[in-house]
């Protein structure tokens, strides 16, 4: 493989804690090594431009069934901004959902390296899998959604953790999956019959268990796994007014509890897109930011992380395995609804949305979003994502950064809303001026979801030995510069590395990359009650054959395997 | 010495079976026997052990006589006849894996070609309802688990899908519905006494072509509005007694089919069903499902969708892909001459196609590409015979619910026969030589 020398760039890496220093960067054989390693390296010239690790998105929708359902349900989404084939890129079409093709050539051109699914039905797995095979570049895993899924809230009910952990050993080894995702907890299963869980305490229909008793019990079975990342939640209630309350219950079931992950994560629940969860108010006139208490909590709390969920004010397309909420939100927009229930596992739904800057509540939520990163005390907890594509499009973090990193951009937001002055009463924005730099920006979005990811020891950081992954932004942090340069050069990376293969070059796809799928491989003790309940299960309830439910190999043409042994 | 193959998926219809078993010769040669398929899937598996099976690739002559030709020359054929084309017509995807269809897009992009899938002449108005309105659905198994009330609508499984109603829908007994068929009532929407109708606990004969007023007629009936004395000719008071008997379910599923969807009216039709089942959700949980016709239409729209966002009529020709159903689907483009070549892949438009469209198809540069002979290849230049998928070679299909099952290899294919995925490898390979890519 060949060897790069980056040289002269303005490096943030909060991994050897650079902030902004100039200094060389050295690649060889798909690593980061010291320069002294190098024999006749490829030199790239980075003088007076920004170098930081890959970016890592830690929560994205971008492959599988509810994705696709969003791509075919939605020609409008491509109108205008198909690109046609060129060179060795394919065509790429769609905004809000994009192809696979444009999903991977555009988050490498914002200078990410791998990126998260967040949300995988298990039965879906071929489907997600398929899905991250042709999405070019990136590095990609799954979570598997198991809030609803009825094993789960058969053991926890009666509190049985090694049992739901050698369950949860089973399905990530038979999806391929990559951690333990929470959708809505109990309420997914409650919508089966047009039901919900609004709270914590409010009990599943039938299954007779609280939202409560399924959180604490799989971050219990997560680190009786020691997984490497925590248990991945996104709690009950969400998107409506006067939910913080419950964000805060879900948070405290974290309580007490110490993570047991070699893996080198200090949490051990991620809570996700938490700006939708941060509402007071008790309906949508009186709506406002309670991001304060929210981060005033998770500041408090050091085995808690989570990302933001900022809302971009575009036209979007809103996907969750949160069925009932999509179905609330198309009676509030009453756009078009897809809904997807899944036997014996969760569900999702598919509502098109649009955030307008006009409407006091989307405005709302804008601000909610940045306030949560601009309150947060340790950027190495708090990462920056949209939820893409619910509260908008991936392609849209350069404009986040922007945001976070100016107040100047923030008040040209502000002078664009309708109702400026009920925006600014009903949060805490306009009296804040903190203005994030590269480096918190490299901790949100590159060695801080790497970290909670229990990936610290491949992604996030320039560290010799770690992956080379590697962005150059033409962005010169110590000249004077507009806003607006900012979103250009974060949404047009120079050069990016991909363990070594360099995947931009001078703005352009270079190459297809080398993409690999994660998934882990937990080892537990052999557990008969459980393999029998998978058996009868599959027997009695699912449509499938047991045999036919595992995906095989071939959907995973090139898979990174993390082993984690759980046996005693 | 013969051997059973269990868990094996059948590669007929949109039901996707599972649970097949199938007896083969030790060495794996030979097909002996199926147990668990419906007869129309038995067939299918018999079939690929017929002796006067075609094994080899063969050009039509001047004479109209065919002659055997190599892989080698039926590759070279096909990739000079989509590389010569301005706008090929690359059709059918509905019986082959997903495989194959990932490596036909592929060539498609190349070439510049339509791609468009047998939802063209079936459900593709219902897709095109979809787009207007959502789909409030689920799986399979959360009809088999849930559903007190099922709902067939312009569909007939017990001839289309034979399974359909002991694995999923009206028998089986699952988690919520301990009672099997005694715990469900069933309506059937159909001009036909069919034998599905025969079991149902209502059937409201509709007069032909009328689906969407009755269709309205029930949401009408929902809200406890007037109706006149006869819709549809159904008499009112059957359309308020089905109505609640839908409203006073737990779970509804509607499942509907090519009655509705090639009626008049037609993505109107689906509209309004969906609207129904919108409607529904007031007052129950409901859910609405195409039944989808061949074993793997929706795996194609699938994977269209993740590479091109359109599930068919994908017009690739501009270098960027453009879906416009009515201008680049199969039949339009075929009768008002846009296309200048035809390729089929896993699908028979020779028998299901408007002759005026089949007609069209037989003046062009055509390949059919099937394991069977079929008025298709009855009218193209080459006839490709492949190897059975779900039969001779494994690779993945989705159901009709859109649950992806790795369909299994279960016997070797006559000697020397290709796969889909292996032939259209090869012509993936040419038409980049020729291009030059």
């Amino acid at each position: 493989m060949a060897e790069y020398l980056i040289k002269n760039g303005f490096v943030f890496d909060p991994v050897l804690g650079i902030k902004g220093d100039k200094a060389d960067v050295a690649i060889k054989n798909g690593k980061i090594v010291e320069t002294t390693a190098l024999g006749s390296p490829k030199v790239i010239d980075a003088a007076g431009k920004t170098v930081m690790a890959g970016g890592v998105d830690i929560h994205a929708h971008v492959a599988g069934p509810k994705v696709n359902i969003g791509r075919n349900f939605r020609p409008e989404d491509k109108l205008f901004g198909y690109k046609a084939r060129s060179g060795i890129e394919r065509m790429q079409g769609g905004f809000s959902v994009p192809t696979t093709i444009r999903t991977g050539y555009n988050y490498a051109r914002m200078g990410y390296t791998t990126v998260m699914e967040a949300a995988m039905p298990p039965l879906y797995a071929r489907h997600t899998h398929e899905e991250m095979r042709d999405t070019p570049i990136l590095d990609q895993g799954a979570y598997p959604v198991f809030g609803n899924n009825w094993f789960v809230l058969e053991y926890l009910k009666n509190h049985e953790i090694e049992n739901a952990a050698a369950y949860i050993a089973w399905l990530l080894r038979a999806t391929k999956g990559y951690a333990v995702k929470v959708v809505n907890p109990g309420g997914t299963e409650a919508w089966g019959w047009g039901l919900n869980c609004e709270n914590i305490h409010d009990p599943v229909p039938y299954f007779d268990i609280t939202p409560a008793q399924i959180v604490k019990g799989l971050i219990e079975a997560n680190e009786h796994l020691g997984l490497p990342h925590s248990m991945h939640v996104h709690a009950n209630n969400l998107g409506n007014p006067g939910n913080y309350t419950t964000t805060l219950d879900t948070f405290k079931l974290s309580e007490g509890i110490k993570p047991n992950s070699k893996f080198g994560r200090d949490q051990v629940m991620h809570h996700t897109h938490v700006q939708f969860h941060s509402y007071g108010g008790d309906s949508w006139v009186n709506v406002e930011s309670k991001a304060k208490e929210i981060m005033d909590y998770v500041n408090s709390h050091e085995n808690i992380t989570i990302d933001m969920g900022q809302v971009t004010l575009d036209e979007t397309t809103t996907m969750t395995a949160d069925g009932p909420f999509e179905h609330h939100l198309t009676e509030l927009n009453h756009l078009k609804w897809a809904n997807a229930d899944v036997e014996l596992e969760t569900g999702s739904g598919v509502v098109p949305y649009v955030y307008s800057p006009n409407i006091k509540v989307c405005a709302i939520q804008w601000a909610i979003g940045l306030e949560l990163a601009l309150f947060a005390k340790d950027p190495m907890r708090i990462f920056i994502t949209t939820d893409h594509p619910n509260a908008g499009p991936f392609i849209r973090y350069p404009r986040v950064i922007k945001w976070l990193m100016s107040t100047e951009a923030r008040e040209q937001q502000f002078d664009a809303f309708k109702h400026k002055d009920k925006v600014i009463d009903a949060t805490n924005l306009a009296g804040i001026d903190r203005e994030l730099n590269l480096y918190e920006i490299a901790q949100m979005t590159r060695a801080g979801p790497a970290k909670a990811l229990g990936l610290a020891h491949m992604y996030g950081g320039l560290a010799p030995g770690l992956e080379a992954d590697v962005a150059v932004y033409d962005f010169n942090p110590n000249e004077p510069y507009a806003p607006d340069e900012i979103e250009t050069a974060f949404l047009n990376a120079e050069h990016l590395f991909k363990t070594g293969v360099q995947v931009v070059r001078d703005h352009n796809i270079a190459s297809n990359g080398n993409k690999r799928t994660l998934w882990v491989n937990a080892k537990v003790d052999e557990n008969p009650q459980v393999m029998r309940d998978v058996r009868e299960k599959f027997l009695r309830y699912y449509t499938v054959t047991l045999n036919n439910y595992e995906v095989t190999g071939h959907y995973l043409p090139n898979p990174y395997v993390i082993e984690v042994d759980a046996t005693e | 010495m013969t051997k059973t193959v269990t868990d094996v998926i059948c590669p007929f219809c949109g039901t996707l079976c599972d649970d097949l078993e199938v007896v083969v010769s030790a060495d794996n040669k030979e097909l002996l026997e199926v147990y668990n398929a419906c007869a129309i899937g038995a067939e299918k598996f018999l079939h690929s052990q017929a002796k006067d099976r075609i094994t080899r690739p063969r050009m039509r002559q001047e004479d109209g006589s065919w002659k055997e030709i190599s892989y080698d020359e039926a590759i070279e054929y096909t990739a000079k006849i989509l590389t010569d084309a301005r706008k090929p017509l690359m059709y059918g995807w509905s019986s082959t894996n997903c495989e194959a269809q990932a490596v036909g897009s592929e060539i498609g992009e190349l070439v510049g070609a339509v791609m468009d899938n047998t939802a063209t002449v079936c459900h593709g108005t219902s897709l095109i309802a979809v787009q207007d309105i959502g789909i409030p659905s689920c799986t399979l198994g959360e009809v088999k688990n849930r559903a007190d009330r099922i709902l067939f609508w312009g569909c007939n499984p017990a001839h289309a899908h034979p399974r359909h109603m002991s694995r999923y829908s009206i028998f089986p007994r699952g988690f919520f519905t301990g009672k099997g068929h005694k715990g469900r009532k069933v309506i059937v929407i159909d001009p036909r006494p069919t034998d599905t109708a025969s079991v149902a606990d209502v059937h409201l004969q509709i007069e032909q072509g009328r689906d969407y007023e009755l269709l309205n007629a029930f949401r009408v009936a929902f809200k406890d509005e007037q109706l006149p004395d006869v819709v549809a000719g159904i008499p009112k008071e059957k359309i308020y007694e089905a109505a609640e008997l839908l409203k006073s379910g737990r779970f509804v599923i509607i499942f509907f089919g090519m009655g509705v969807t090639q009626s008049l009216g037609k993505n109107h039709n689906i509209d309004e069903a969906i609207a129904v089942t919108r409607d529904l959700n007031e007052y129950t949980k409901a859910a609405i499902m195409p039944m989808r016709g061949h074993y793997n239409v929706t795996g194609s729209g699938q994977v269209w969708g993740w590479l091109f966002g359109f599930p068919y009529a994908v017009d690739l020709s501009r270098g960027f892909a453009r879906y416009n159903p009515g201008e680049t689907t199969s039949n339009d483009l075929l009768r008002r001459d846009e296309v200048d070549a035809v390729f089929v892949l896993g699908s028979d438009p020779g028998a299901h196609f408007p002759f005026s469209s089949v007609k069209k198809i037989y003046n062009l540069p055509s390949v059919a590409i099937d394991p069977h002979e079929t008025p298709t290849t009855e009218v193209c230049k080459v006839h490709v015979p492949v190897a059975f998928v779900g039969v001779e070679v494994g690779g993945c299909a989705y159901r009709m619910d859109n649950v992806p099952i790795e369909t299994r290899k279960v016997v070797e294919p006559p000697e020397g026969m290709m796969t889909d995925e292996e032939f259209l490898r090869h012509v993936l390979a040419r038409v980049k030589e020729i291009q030059g890519v």
